[in-house]
């Protein structure tokens, strides 16, 4: 289809030829721009009466376009915050609550849908015949049915079949705390929350102002995971050099424990547990009906399909890799861990990226179940309160156009660290 | 034994022994469980607790469905009858059937979209099954215009005006095809144009004068349930495929200026969720229309559905075509076909059929997100069950309706993906 390898555009290109206006039709290599230039005026010809219906709509009703309205206070209040808010902040601050709740849920979203994925895809794959059937009907079932659907069935399960806060009290409660430590009641979910006895303060960026004692934490996470991977790498290169692998799986360990234990014990962290208080349960961290609909309804039904994708993936590397892996004396674990997975990453990781995607994409079915993300707070309240729908929705579609553009970015980089390294 | 042997050798048989049974644990049921079930202990395990869960999902769910009630006006009336026990009750689904199927769509009229979906199937045998006559493809053809005018009635000479539209471009090719190809092109596409533009309406409006025929007119909010899922997921499939097509060759172009817009579009259309792109259509879309004009909120969602589910398209076939050897393009150019007859006879036939299982992916996905359009308040399916519970009758009713539109919904999503693995192992076989 390319016209370089054209055969009639090499051998009909005449040694001296005079251009004439009709080869802009007929002449293969004047036609393609014949061809865009039309296109172009076309699309610029569209785009300027898009414009022009715009403005003289916009006149008629007599509004301007700005995006001053997201200064003016937004008035109404939003039950899941990651970061303060009430309801005499601006509209801008509640879109940036919801874009936090949005990507917050997006983040657990994606690590359940793993989780659930990898497992039920190996399962599947499994000799026993009753597991690689149930995990087949969980797949099919999640497959072939709307996830606003099984969003709206998870609400309902929450909701509906879950025990009141009521039911665990007095002599004889009917409902049990798991652990004594996790509430599950039809107004959410109540665990432990962590509580430290010397707080560092809060290190102020402008829009957000997180604690400092959890920047501490994830900075001491990183460096942790960071020192580990150097020990791998330098176990790698002592084997590489002598043959002989240094033992690392205590040192991993050690690296990665130690630290944060003893960040934790010096900044004296405990643990809150929620207990009943009048009519409901008070302390620890409330997740709401609303989040838990969206998390698992998302998360399992994109586990499906994750399923789906990591069977294809292990499928995918031909038998022999197995069979030569074992002529070299692998023991089976080794043989998954060391030849098969890095091959199959190779093929599961591009439409993981997409499932990632289409999870993200995803949350902006919150308002079913009342979600307060992004779509209900920005395009959702904020609209309807300020009757600035054009602004709102190009605002809207430019967020979650960057969010998704973002994953892919990083989804590739990871990608092409995975790829097979072809001379 | 023989004497003679006895002396000679020690011991030797010279008689077969009988055959015995094989081991106890080496076949039938046994061996089948033994090998599949409990071959280890990690298998074993697994086993019990796969056991496990599906006696707690029978216990929880068995004695709800197997005691459940058909017959009854109100949920209320459903417990009396139950009297206390635990049980399911699909009367609701008995009292309300009708509009999660239809909606509001007027009940004297069920037979128009019933007649339409059965022959729906007609038109699509043609298409699915290849050794069906080619004939039924003129069926195929004419169906939208009848299925349009089944479903909202009005004049016959509308669907007829706008089909005379092809007929229009067609004649047009065929007269400047003997001028001038690229004339026929032009006349081919300008032909239909102008008939829609100028023409259309008169032939309308005198035609309806002079014959009066058509059926009962439905207004759009009248249709609801399942067959507004069904609307906007048919006429989706449909258009999404061939304007994929279009987008993934416009990706691949050698023509910068359009390879660039086909990108943009695609990425644009990938990167934001369907969700704000149907409130683009509900709210948005007088904005960009001129002061004044509107038009039906069903064909607004259609039109972005299909816009939707086409980016989505254009990229499995974009993974088609990259799958396609090099060599297959070359050996098109070297046979002399031009640019649109190689898509058509070389590269199309094998780009399809590798990413047939991406495209009915795609389908099912289309067909699935139709449940979006509850957001801006259609009544589908989803939108009717909210509906129904928020009737007094009904009040506080959730499994049964979720149990009946998750089943259609599976049984038209689950029969797709079937009939792409027969497709699938069909198109396998010749291509050893």
């Amino acid at each position: 289809m390319s016209s370089k390898t054209d055969p009639r555009q090499t051998a009909s290109v005449p040694a001296k030829s005079s251009f004439t206006l009709s080869m802009l039709l007929y002449d293969q290599r004047y036609r393609s721009i014949t061809i865009q230039i039309f296109a172009l005026f076309v699309l610029m010809l569209g785009v300027a009466w898009l414009i022009d219906n715009v403005s003289s709509n916009l006149q008629l009703l007599g509004r301007t376009f700005g995006f001053g309205f997201l200064s003016q206070s937004a008035g109404y209040d939003i039950n899941q915050r990651l970061i303060e808010y009430d309801s005499t902040m601006t509209h801008g601050r509640a879109a940036l609550v919801g874009f936090l709740n949005t990507v917050v849920l997006a983040i657990l979203g994606c690590i359940l849908a793993t989780v659930i994925g990898v497992v039920a895809g190996v399962l599947r794959l499994s000799s026993n015949w009753i597991v690689s059937r149930l995990v087949g009907f969980y797949v099919e079932i999640f497959r072939n049915i709307p996830t606003l659907i099984w969003i709206l069935i998870f609400g309902a399960i929450m909701a509906e079949g879950m025990p009141a806060p009521s039911a665990f009290r007095g002599e004889t409660p009917t409902a049990f705390m798991l652990f004594d430590a996790v509430a599950i009641t039809n107004r959410g979910v109540f665990v432990p929350s962590i509580l430290f006895a010397t707080e560092l303060g809060t290190v102020n960026l402008g829009l957000i102002s997180p604690s400092l004692n959890w920047l501490l934490i994830i900075a001491v996470l990183l460096a942790s995971f960071y020192a580990a991977r150097a020990l791998v790498s330098h176990a790698n290169r002592v084997q590489n050099a002598t043959g002989v692998r240094p033992t690392t799986w205590w040192k991993i360990l050690a690296l990665i424990f130690v630290p944060i234990s003893v960040v934790f014990i010096a900044l004296g962290a405990h643990l809150q547990l929620p207990e009943l208080r009048g009519f409901n349960f008070a302390g620890g961290l409330h997740l709401r009906n609303s989040f838990i609909a969206m998390w698992l309804g998302l998360g399992i039904y994109t586990g499906a399909f994750i399923a789906e994708i990591v069977r294809g993936g292990i499928l995918a590397i031909s038998k022999g890799q197995t069979e030569a892996a074992y002529a070299l004396g692998l023991q089976p674990g080794r043989t998954m861990r060391l030849v098969i997975l890095p091959q199959a990453l190779r093929v599961i990781i591009p439409p993981l990226i997409s499932q990632y995607l289409n999870l993200t994409k995803n949350t902006s079915l919150g308002l079913a179940v009342g979600y307060m993300d992004l779509r209900s707070t920005l395009g959702g309240i904020t609209i309807n309160q300020t009757g600035r729908e054009l602004e709102g929705m190009m605002l809207l579609m430019l967020i979650y156009l960057a969010l998704s553009l973002t994953i892919s970015a990083l989804m590739n980089v990871y990608n092409n660290r995975v790829k097979l390294k072809e001379r | 034994m023989s004497d003679t042997h006895s002396n000679t050798v020690a011991y030797v048989r010279d008689t077969m022994l009988p055959q015995t049974e094989p081991p106890l644990t080496e076949k039938g049921a046994l061996k089948w469980l033994r090998e599949n079930l409990f071959s280890g202990w990690l298998n074993t395990g697994l086993t019990l607790i796969a056991l496990f869960i599906i006696w707690q999902a029978l216990m929880a769910v068995g004695p709800w469905l197997l005691n459940s009630v058909w017959n009854a006006g109100s949920l209320r009336e459903c417990r009396d009858i139950l009297d206390g026990a635990t049980g399911a009750c699909f009367a609701v689904i008995v009292d309300r059937w009708h509009q999660l199927l239809f909606g509001f769509y007027p009940r004297h009229l069920y037979w128009r979209p019933v007649l339409a979906l059965v022959l729906l199937f007609v038109a699509l045998s043609p298409v699915l099954f290849p050794s069906l006559p080619r004939r039924l493809l003129t069926f195929t053809a004419i169906y939208p215009f009848l299925a349009y005018h089944l479903l909202w009635g009005g004049s016959v000479w509308l669907p007829i005006g706008a089909a005379l539209g092809f007929v229009v471009g067609a004649l047009a090719y065929i007269g400047l095809k003997r001028v001038n190809n690229l004339l026929a092109v032009f006349g081919a596409v300008l032909a239909p144009v102008l008939w829609w533009l100028v023409l259309a309406g008169p032939f309308d409006s005198t035609m309806s004068a002079v014959l009066p025929w058509g059926l009962e007119f439905v207004r759009s909010d009248r249709f609801g349930g399942f067959l507004i899922s069904l609307v906007i997921g048919i006429s989706g499939i449909s258009l999404s495929l061939p304007l994929g097509i279009l987008l993934a060759l416009g990706r691949q172009s050698d023509m910068i200026f359009i390879k660039s817009v086909c990108v943009v579009f695609i990425e644009f259309i990938r990167g934001v969720p369907l969700i704000t792109l149907l409130f683009t259509a509900s709210l948005l879309l007088n904005f960009f229309l001129p002061p004044g004009t509107s038009f039906d909120l069903i064909l607004r969602v259609i039109i972005m559905v299909t816009l939707f589910a086409s980016a989505y398209m254009a990229e499995v076939v974009r993974g088609g075509l990259a799958a396609l050897p090099k060599g297959q393009y070359e050996a098109a150019d070297a046979l002399g076909l031009d640019y649109w007859k190689a898509q058509r006879l070389i590269i199309m036939p094998q780009a399809l059929k590798i990413s047939i299982p991406g495209i009915v992916n795609t389908f099912i996905g289309l067909f699935k997100d139709t449940t979006l359009v509850v957001f801006i308040g259609l009544l589908d399916p989803i939108g009717l069950s909210n509906a129904i519970r928020a009737s007094t009758d009904w009040n506080g009713i959730y499994w049964e309706l979720f149990i009946f539109i998750g089943l259609l919904f599976f049984i038209f999503c689950f029969g797709m993906s079937r009939y792409s693995l027969y497709l699938e192992r069909k198109l396998k076989r010749d291509h050893r």
